[in-house]
């Protein structure tokens, strides 16, 4: 039974009064409720987006709070940054490819795309890294400052997430290629889709709010 | 109307037991104005409330009874679930109690703001022209209370003392936790956090030995950690500063590291004299010169920190545990460390770290008198 | 337990070694023999009935939202002991250690003990009594088969109680927090609280606050997409709005207690400076935040409480609510204010006196809203014919007891007042009076009112009755003294008193805690005579109290698949519309009904979660690390079942739905 079914039965109620014994109480068939995975996984990125707002919060209150270390201007490399956010950018495009392919039913061209996404997703990951052990080597570690702190735990949180997207992608094509573009499967990839998207989203909040701010601050 | 009649004779009684336990609510009848003034609150916002509490509950015992199941005479209207009017008077009856006491919430919020110096003495007698607060700065420390009183150069550790009728102007801050500072006497709490001053200020106006403590839990000496205020006469207070400044004890920056160990139970002690910047230092957590204070930091960081230079600026105190229970096991703790000065200079005490040489932005450094505030730190 | 030369940290065992067992502690020596002892009891009991199969095929592994719902109130119960254990001995202390006298407990033992009661009581007491109310109750009233993610559902109950099991297991391996139930830092930092008391509390709190913000998301997803047909939003059951508006809230807020406490395990655990004293960090970041979840975690609570007393007042009156509309509009205004008032809790911090008045007179608005409700409630009395069962005695006395706490709260909402009121007894009294008198009240009344229609049988009355009087009276004794001496300046955590004058009140105090222990003890002594009697007790009619909304149309218990046929709904209250317009039980033409399978995923993720927790806390870092991976193995491995659900075949449903009509048929 869908909306608009329960939108008429509503109508025509209004109208009804007193006993009605030829009333309908009860699907005779089977009823098939609407599938809740997709709302289910916003609210599950809702709730995400929230830690992330904690973590926007704290660097907001604290990014200031160098304790006479070295700032973000003195610490960023924003060509760095700019290439990864590059590659991140890159990746969404990418997930779009595969998730067109999938809407065409074409299984290969979506594992490709997918796979594109991947590799992105793991340069990105390979960046942030090296960038995190180029700080820690220089001696800007988390515990440094409360900026640092913030900043890793931030940008760090990000890329944690992306590297369970990574995982996530990997299993999902394993079981693409298991069983194919089937009702589940899509369902799977418009979730990741959603929450590929999502960490976008976030990257460009902490490009903008860290990174590019920081750097010309 | 029986209910009625029998609820009201019970009502009555809740102010006569209330008036027998008055006697000792220190809340209730205390004896600094601060304190009567947030008394009058406590007792006008009740009052306003209970002329929509006490009908509400009057009406559901009065309910509960009329429309029992076995009492057939009442009313039964199983259908009856809406009045417009009704549904009026239910949401305007709490709005109107609440705008009320909105209106009180803000004007006396303002006015009785601790940071706000005092107008008045109590109701009756304002502040005289160019009365001089007495300035205590307190400081919590684990598990004890230190009171500097800078206009004396004294300072004493878990024993206040004011003279009744002068404004009383309290800095506030901790050493490791946050504490409260209460005296519920004479006025209401105010936190006493690490790094942050807080503020309040209060005038005693009977003579008399009141109880204070922290009023915020911070560890197993908690319960330990009281001192007595002593509202004092104009002439036995300036006896009182006299008797303290006889002592022939002294607190320093040394003193005062040991002082700031964890203890419980310390009896009252008096300090003959004390520097006139060791608040200022414990505010700052530079007691120990070899550490950068908070407020240096916070004027290097809003030029943009210190560069790459600074990184290697931090260094441990090889005194500085154990400081707790089981403290040893707990990391070293590491602080950013002062950039030498004439006014700073390392005291040899203290294990000192290397510091790198070049401090790249040190130029606009200069001397600060004022540190951040509870306040200002918030917004930073 | 503060070992004195603790060794340091092996690689195998991390900080863990013997002297972390308390066996130098008389009371918990014997608390452990004793919980020994029931537990080898239940253990052998549980093999000599050959019930292990049983529990595991039926009961753990059960993806059906009743038997989680009724899960989740087994937790909350036993928790429930465990968390007023520590309130009688907290009462017992305060009534003893006066003058000189340092009572039976050393600080040590008695900080641990108020942070576990409070911790528990909010997380493992009335979080799992509301989840777990919720759960039962929501599929039901919306005319559903189960929850949205059935496999979810399982997965949370069972994260939630891994987090109260690790709570557990600190009162007999280390130690648990001694810094309060919210564990502010500096104190609960690692330079102040270097032992694994806060690491128990953080690990259970965030392993549980998985199971509790996804059970959120759940509740919210079948809320929204699996409403029967024909039930509007303004069609739901108050219950049901007030459950929707409670895990909206769930979902919104404890993202912000896990964030925040993962922030205080940076610092704890890496040497971050997000909460410390120096190098830049801010203690009070850390307040703002604990409580911009905190304030809205006493909302999810209360919230599900009205919807269980709007439910119970509706049907024991024998009328429709009062006000349907603004009820719904209150909820939905109060959920959203929620989120506005969270400085209340720290007037004292020195915010400034606009910022202090902007949150007071917030806080102060969502009385309007609440007064609205009780006002519903009491026009609902009004020319009805109301029948003092249990669960209507509940809500009376909730709605005079919740209104004083209401009072009392508004009261400390004014801030120059909280200046003086703060901390001391008084709020302690005020928050006791809003959670039991409004939200454990609530539980019982829903507790009372279900109970038939979960499990078949009405609870004994007389017992009942006895446990409502006890804890009624047992209240006030226990807690306007509290009031009382929060008005004489005494301040809350405190171990020992000099004041000789306080003491009467402390003991009238323990008193009164004595009588919700015999409360306690009627409502299991309840339960264990109302089941030796349920032959007597039966319901058979699965409508035992002529109640309004849709779970009272099915049978008591429900069957597994909830309704042979899905509903259709016409009328807010939609059974009391059926049974108003002549409907007939469908008694043939029964078809297949597809239902989720169960699965142990949720159980082996939820132990492994416990392991992984367990090793943090213990710095048992290779324990720790194998944990995590196979936490995601076994996730990844979860999810390459795709045969999730199966079809309850026609002949099963008929002979389930005979049965009954032959049931029905021979009252008749």
């Amino acid at each position: 039974m869908s909306a608009s079914a329960t939108a008429d039965i509503a109508a025509t109620d209004a109208a009804m009064q007193g006993p009605t014994p030829g009333r309908d109480f009860y699907v005779r068939g089977e009823h098939h409720p609407e599938n809740g995975t997709l709302l289910g996984f916003w609210l599950y990125l809702m709730s995400d987006c929230l830690v992330f707002a904690v973590l926007f919060a704290c660097y907001g209150v604290l990014g200031r709070n160098y304790a006479a270390g070295p700032s973000g201007a003195d610490l960023f490399d924003l060509k760095l940054v700019a290439i990864n956010t590059g590659f991140l950018l890159a990746s969404s495009i990418t997930y779009g490819f595969a998730m067109l392919e999938m809407q065409q039913n074409h299984k290969g061209t979506t594992l490709f795309w997918l796979f594109v996404t991947g590799c992105f997703g793991a340069a990105f990951l390979a960046l942030e890294l090296y960038e995190f052990w180029h700080l820690i080597h220089e001696g800007a570690t988390p515990q440094r400052s409360a900026f640092l702190s913030s900043f890793f735990t931030l940008v760090g949180t990000h890329g944690l997430h992306v590297t369970f997207g990574c995982i996530w992608l990997v299993t999902l094509m394993v079981q693409v290629i298991k069983h194919g573009l089937i009702p589940a499967n899509r369902r799977r990839l418009i979730c990741l889709s959603m929450f590929w998207h999502f960490l976008d989203v976030v990257w460009i909040g902490v490009f903008t709010f860290v990174y590019l701010m920081g750097s010309l601050a | 109307m029986k209910p009625f009649g029998r609820l009201f004779r019970a009502l009555a009684i809740i102010p006569a037991f209330l008036a027998l336990a008055g006697c000792e609510m220190v809340v209730m009848s205390p004896s600094g104005d601060i304190a009567a003034q947030q008394r009058d609150l406590v007792v006008i916002s009740t009052v306003l409330m209970l002329l929509i509490i006490v009908p509400v509950i009057a009406l559901t015992i009065a309910f509960a009874w009329k429309y029992r199941a076995s009492n057939k005479d009442a009313d039964y209207d199983p259908d009856w679930h809406h009045s417009t009017g009704l549904e009026v008077v239910i949401w305007a009856a709490p709005l109107v109690i609440i705008i009320a006491l909105g209106a009180i919430t803000w004007v006396s919020t303002h006015l009785l703001d601790p940071y706000r110096p005092l107008a008045r003495l109590d109701a009756s007698r304002p502040v005289p022209e160019g009365t001089q607060p007495l300035r205590v700065q307190a400081v919590a420390l684990d598990w004890k209370w230190l009171f500097f009183y800078p206009d004396y150069g004294v300072a004493t550790v878990n024993e206040l003392a004011a003279p009744v009728d002068r404004p009383i102007s309290f800095q506030l801050t901790s050493s490791s936790v946050m504490n409260s500072f209460y005296v519920p006497a004479l006025a209401g709490m105010i936190y006493a956090m690490p790094a942050m001053e807080t503020k309040l200020h209060a005038v005693i106006n009977k003579a008399g030995v009141f109880d204070g403590f922290s009023a915020n839990y911070s560890g197993a000496g908690f319960s330990d950690m009281r001192f007595k205020f002593h509202g004092l006469s104009q002439a036995d207070f300036d006896k009182w500063i006299e008797s303290v400044k006889a002592s022939a004890d002294q607190l320093d920056r040394a003193g005062f590291i040991e002082l700031e160990k964890p203890s419980v139970r310390v009896a009252p002690r008096k300090y003959g004299s004390t520097p006139a910047d060791l608040y200022d230092a414990i505010l700052n957590r530079c007691v120990d010169s070899a550490k950068m204070c908070v407020k240096d930091m916070m004027r290097v960081d809003a030029q943009g920190g210190m560069g790459l230079a600074g990184l290697g600026n931090v260094f441990s105190l090889a005194y500085d545990q154990p400081r707790r229970q089981g403290a040893h096991v707990a990391p070293q703790a590491r602080y950013v460390a002062a950039i030498c000065t004439p006014e700073a200079p390392r005291d040899g005490r203290t294990v000192e770290a290397p510091i790198a040489a070049p401090l790249g932005k040190r130029a606009s450094l200069e001397p600060s008198t004022s540190a951040g505030t509870a306040r200002v730190a918030s917004s930073n | 337990m503060t070992p004195a030369h603790q060794a340091p940290e092996s690689v195998l065992f991390g900080r863990l070694s013997l002297e972390a067992i308390p066996y130098h502690e008389p009371i918990l020596l014997a608390t452990f023999a004793v919980a020994a002892l029931g537990g080898i009891g239940v253990f052998a009991a549980i093999t000599y009935f050959r019930l292990w199969a049983w529990l595991w095929r039926e009961w753990i592994t059960s993806i059906d939202h009743k038997k989680i719902g009724i899960m989740y109130m087994i937790l909350g119960l036993i928790m429930l002991l465990r968390g007023f254990a520590d309130a009688l001995m907290m009462r017992l202390q305060q009534a003893i250690a006066f003058g000189g006298a340092e009572g039976y407990l050393p600080p040590h033992h008695y900080d641990q003990i108020f942070t576990a009661h409070g911790v528990i009581m909010i997380f493992f007491v009335a979080m799992p009594f509301v989840t777990g109310l919720m759960n039962y109750l929501v599929p039901l009233q919306i005319g559903a088969r189960d929850v949205a993610f059935p496999f979810l559902n399982n997965f949370s109950f069972w994260m939630t109680t891994a987090g109260a099991v690790l709570v557990m297991v600190s009162l007999f391996v280390g130690e648990f927090a001694t810094t309060g139930w919210l564990a502010y830092p500096p104190l609960s930092g690692i330079y102040s609280s270097p032992g694994v008391g806060v690491d128990y509390y953080i690990w259970a709190l965030q392993i549980a606050g998985v199971g509790t913000t996804l059970s959120g998301v759940n509740l919210i997803a079948t809320i929204v997409k699996m409403r029967a047909p024909g039930m509007t939003m303004m069609r739901m059951p108050v219950f049901t709005w007030t459950a929707l508006c409670s895990n909206v809230l769930i979902v919104a807020s404890f993202p912000v207690l896990g964030a925040t406490l993962a922030l205080l395990s940076l610092d704890r655990y890496v040497g971050t400076n997000f909460f410390t004293n120096d190098l830049g960090g801010s203690a009070m970041m850390y307040v703002n935040l604990i409580w911009i979840w905190g304030h809205p975690e006493v909302y999810i609570l209360i919230l599900p409480a009205f919807g269980v007393f709007s439910e119970v007042v509706a049907a024991f009156c024998g009328k429709r609510l009062f006000g349907y509309a603004s009820m719904v509009y209150a909820t939905v205004v109060i959920t959203i204010l929620s989120y506005l008032v969270w400085l209340h809790h720290f007037f004292t911090m020195g915010s400034g006196a606009s910022v202090n008045s902007f949150f007071g007179i917030t806080t102060m608005i969502i009385s309007i809203p609440t007064g609205a409700k009780i006002f519903n409630w009491l026009f609902t009395m009004y020319k009805g014919r109301i029948r003092f069962d249990l669960p209507m005695m509940w809500t009376v006395s909730f709605m005079i007891t919740f209104t004083i706490g209401g009072m009392t709260g508004v009261l400390l909402a004014v801030p120059p007042a909280d200046f003086v009121l703060h901390n001391s007894l008084f709020l302690i009294a005020h928050f006791h009076n809003v959670i039991i008198g409004g939200v454990l009240f609530g539980m019982f009344a829903g507790i009372y009112f279900w109970w038939p229609k979960a499990f078949g049988f009405r609870l004994d009355p007389f017992w009942g009755k006895v446990s409502f009087w006890c804890w009624t009276v047992g209240f006030y004794f226990a807690f306007m003294p509290l009031y009382v001496l929060g008005l004489m300046g005494v301040t809350r955590r405190m171990s020992k008193f000099d004041d000789p004058s306080l003491q009467i009140w402390f003991v009238i105090a323990a008193i009164g805690a004595l009588m919700i222990l015999g409360g306690i003890a009627a409502f299991l002594v309840q339960i264990f005579v109302s089941f030796m009697k349920r032959e007597e007790l039966k319901d058979e009619t699965g409508d035992p109290w002529n109640a309004r909304t849709l779970e009272w149309s099915t049978s008591s218990p429900p069957p597994p698949y909830n309704f042979a046929f899905t509903p259709i709904v016409h009328d807010l209250d939609a059974w009391w519309d059926m049974k108003r317009r002549g409907y007939i039980r469908p008694t043939e033409g029964f078809i297949p009904i597809h239902m989720p399978k169960n699965t142990g995923a949720g159980f082996v993720l939820a132990v492994i979660a416990t392991i992984a927790g367990f090793a943090l806390i213990w710095h048992i870092w290779w324990l720790a690390v194998a944990g995590f991976v196979a936490l995601v193995a076994t996730a990844i491995v979860h999810t390459f079942n795709y045969k999730r659900d199966f079809h309850i075949p026609a002949s099963e449903v008929v002979e389930t739905e005979d049965a009954r009509t032959k049931l029905l048929a021979a009252r008749a």
